[in-house]
């Protein structure tokens, strides 16, 4: 009987396509709504995760100023003294949870070769930014000590930079402006794409850290330093070693705070998850609310469908028909429309999905449970919102329904 | 004047004392006001009179559509007047046949779907339902439209369908309503064989409600109603007229 209530049902459904499909679409947008938000806030989370591993997961930021201050906020760090390479050394040589610590200086400015001029970051630093960022030199090589050391206008360039200054040509060798500074390109970045703050990271040009602070800030400061933590000792325990030694090297006694930073990748990772999952959250819900105002349609179009087709009953009735048999046939009838609403929103949502994960640069990340979740509401919509229309047909008095109209 | 003598086996129906009220207080309507009448298997009973004197009602009654008021109802010798809704709904698709003057035939859908209906609530498997619908089909002189839809088909076609629907599962009665009331007098006439020949054949009892006299006549008995009573109760004098 079920098989036959299914099979009566398509043919209900398939006799008023058209009608069917607009009945569904609330549904059918609802859960390709859910889907789609789903997908690309899981693909997002992953994406984070993965542009931190590529940071490094345990790679540590030290930056001057008050706790509350953000790792992407102001460079200088306000009041508070800056960092110097001597607090460089200190860190890695009389910490061992340390492996390297490397200096990052920062300013935005524009390096132009020939015609061609682009901003870009200039970062000053030196060899072990590498190592801390786990970042290769694909073409050329790193800086020389020698010129670490005199503060040599020597440069390393993103693979973003190269293309904007140089296009398609080999620009080792050749020389680049930085402001006044003209300086000679060494050495080329290995492609590392955009950040979870959705920075280009290929967007940054190297220069030994002295000869940053010389010829472009102009003082001894260090704005941010990485340290990365040994592999097998957790990141916790190098933070706290690494506040415990800058709070004596800043003489700051025990009951004073902290001016300074250390931020841990973990906790940058769980804090853009963390905003990324409450958005999900919250544009699921409402696209969950639209879901609800499809089965509010559904049931608005099986009461006028149980109207239409009040003869139909009254004939079926007489026949035979059981009230069971009637409400079954209606029920199976509404459950089945929004089932079919059900996966057309699925695929639907799986391919906005796609096509959003591959507009913003993340990967696809399906979640087969809400998959399950969706097909399993819409079946529950269809009970909910069938289950009234289903009754008031099954309970018609057989003459009144063939006596109609 | 029951051509079933009282004593021997119990009439397929009788109906005693059956009453209809509509309505309470001042807007009752009293439909029926006790009505007896046995009905033999295998009999062609043609139901007449005037608009409002309760033959519809009667008609509903008999096919379980309707309950009574009061009064008594046995089919094949069971009371069946105190039965649920379910319960009557399984009376009529086992032993009864419906034709209604508006044929009544599920639009969009094919002659074969539509008369496969019944068999579909009792629950049959596809195949032998596909075999007895067509078969029913080729009965009534259809074979070869077992795709066309309703409307698709003329009127008198459809009512064929109607009829196919009505005997496909084999039914005792077959209780037509007005049955030629949308049709010509020809197509008229051959309705009226085709449920004559059902009932001479196979010996299906058929209950017709009409207004018309010719149709009538096809009958072997008159039951006339007036006023929610029945007036007379005769057998038909077309018997005799054929007889000679």
């Amino acid at each position: 009987m079920l098989y036959e209530a299914v099979r009566l049902a398509l043919q209900a459904i398939l006799r008023n396509a058209f009608r069917s499909f607009l009945t569904v679409l609330g549904i059918v947008i609802g859960v390709a709504a859910v889907i789609a938000m789903v997908t690309v806030g899981q693909g997002s989370t992953d994406q984070v995760e993965a542009d931190v591993s590529t940071l490094g997961t345990n790679l540590l930021m030290i930056r001057p100023g008050q706790p509350s201050q953000g790792p992407g906020s102001g460079g200088g760090g306000g009041t508070a003294a800056s960092l110097t390479l001597k607090d460089v050394d200190a860190i890695e040589q009389q910490i061992s949870s340390v492996a390297v610590a490397t200096p990052s200086n920062s300013r935005g400015m524009t390096a132009i070769y020939g015609n061609a001029n682009y901003s870009t970051t200039v970062t000053g630093t030196d060899n072990r930014f590498l190592t801390a960022r786990s970042w290769a030199i694909v073409s050329g090589r790193a800086f020389y000590e020698s010129e670490l050391r005199t503060g040599t206008a020597a440069c390393v360039l993103g693979e973003t930079v190269r293309q904007k200054l140089f296009g398609n040509g080999d620009p080792i060798g050749a020389s680049i402006r930085l402001k006044q500074i003209s300086c000679r390109v060494i050495g080329i970045l290995e492609v590392k794409g955009a950040s979870s703050f959705g920075t280009d990271q290929d967007d940054i040009v190297l220069i030994p850290i002295r000869t940053f602070q010389r010829r472009i800030s102009g003082n001894q400061d260090v704005s941010m330093i990485y340290a990365s933590i040994r592999d097998g000792i957790s990141t916790e325990k190098g933070k706290a070693n690494i506040e415990s030694l800058m709070r004596e090297r800043r003489r700051i006694g025990p009951f004073e705070e902290d001016d300074f930073n250390v931020f841990d990748m973990k906790q940058i990772t769980s804090m853009l998850t963390g905003i990324t999952s409450v958005l999900t959250g919250l544009l699921s819900a409402v696209a969950a609310v639209s879901l609800l105002v499809g089965g509010i349609g559904i049931m608005n179009i099986m009461l006028v469908s149980v109207t239409e087709r009040t003869r139909e009953i009254g004939i079926r009735l007489a026949v035979g028909a059981t009230e069971r048999q009637v409400l079954l046939q209606f029920l199976v009838e509404a459950i089945v429309l929004s089932l079919i609403g059900g996966l057309i929103g699925i695929m639907l949502g799986l391919a906005l999905g796609l096509l959003g994960a591959r507009l913003l640069a993340i990967p696809f990340s399906p979640n087969p449970s809400i998959v399950l979740a969706a097909f399993l509401f819409s079946a529950v919509v269809g009970i909910v919102f069938g289950y009234f229309p289903a009754r008031r047909a099954a309970r018609m008095d057989p003459i009144e329904a063939l006596r109609h109209q | 004047m029951s051509p079933v003598p009282a004593d021997a086996v119990p009439p397929l129906i009788r109906l005693q004392g059956i009453t209809k009220i509509y309505g309470t207080g001042d807007a009752e309507v009293r439909a029926l006001r006790g009505i007896d009448l046995d009905i033999a298997g295998g009999e062609f009973v043609a139901i007449m009179g005037p608009s409002g004197s309760g033959k519809s009602t009667a008609m509903n009654i008999l096919g379980f559509l309707d309950k009574p008021s009061g009064g008594h109802y046995f089919f094949g010798g069971a009371a069946v007047d105190h039965l649920s809704r379910d319960q009557l709904a399984l009376l009529r698709r086992n032993f009864l046949g419906f034709v209604f003057q508006g044929y009544n035939l599920l639009a969009r859908t094919s002659a074969l779907d539509n008369v496969e209906l019944p068999l579909i609530y009792q629950g049959m498997a596809i195949s032998q339902r596909r075999q007895l619908a067509r078969e029913a089909l080729a009965k009534v002189g259809l074979n070869g439209r077992e795709d066309h839809h309703p409307s698709q088909l003329s009127g008198g076609q459809q009512q064929r369908v109607a009829i196919a629907r009505a005997i496909v599962t084999n039914p005792d009665v077959i209780l037509a309503d007005e049955p030629t009331g949308n049709l010509d007098t020809s197509r008229s006439q051959e309705i009226m064989e085709l449920l004559s020949d059902l009932n001479r054949t196979d010996g299906i009892t058929v209950l017709m409600v009409t207004h018309e006299p010719d149709m009538a006549a096809y009958a072997d008995r008159l039951v006339h109603f007036v006023d929610g009573c029945i007036q007379s109760d005769t057998l038909n004098g077309k018997v005799a007229a054929d007889a000679v």
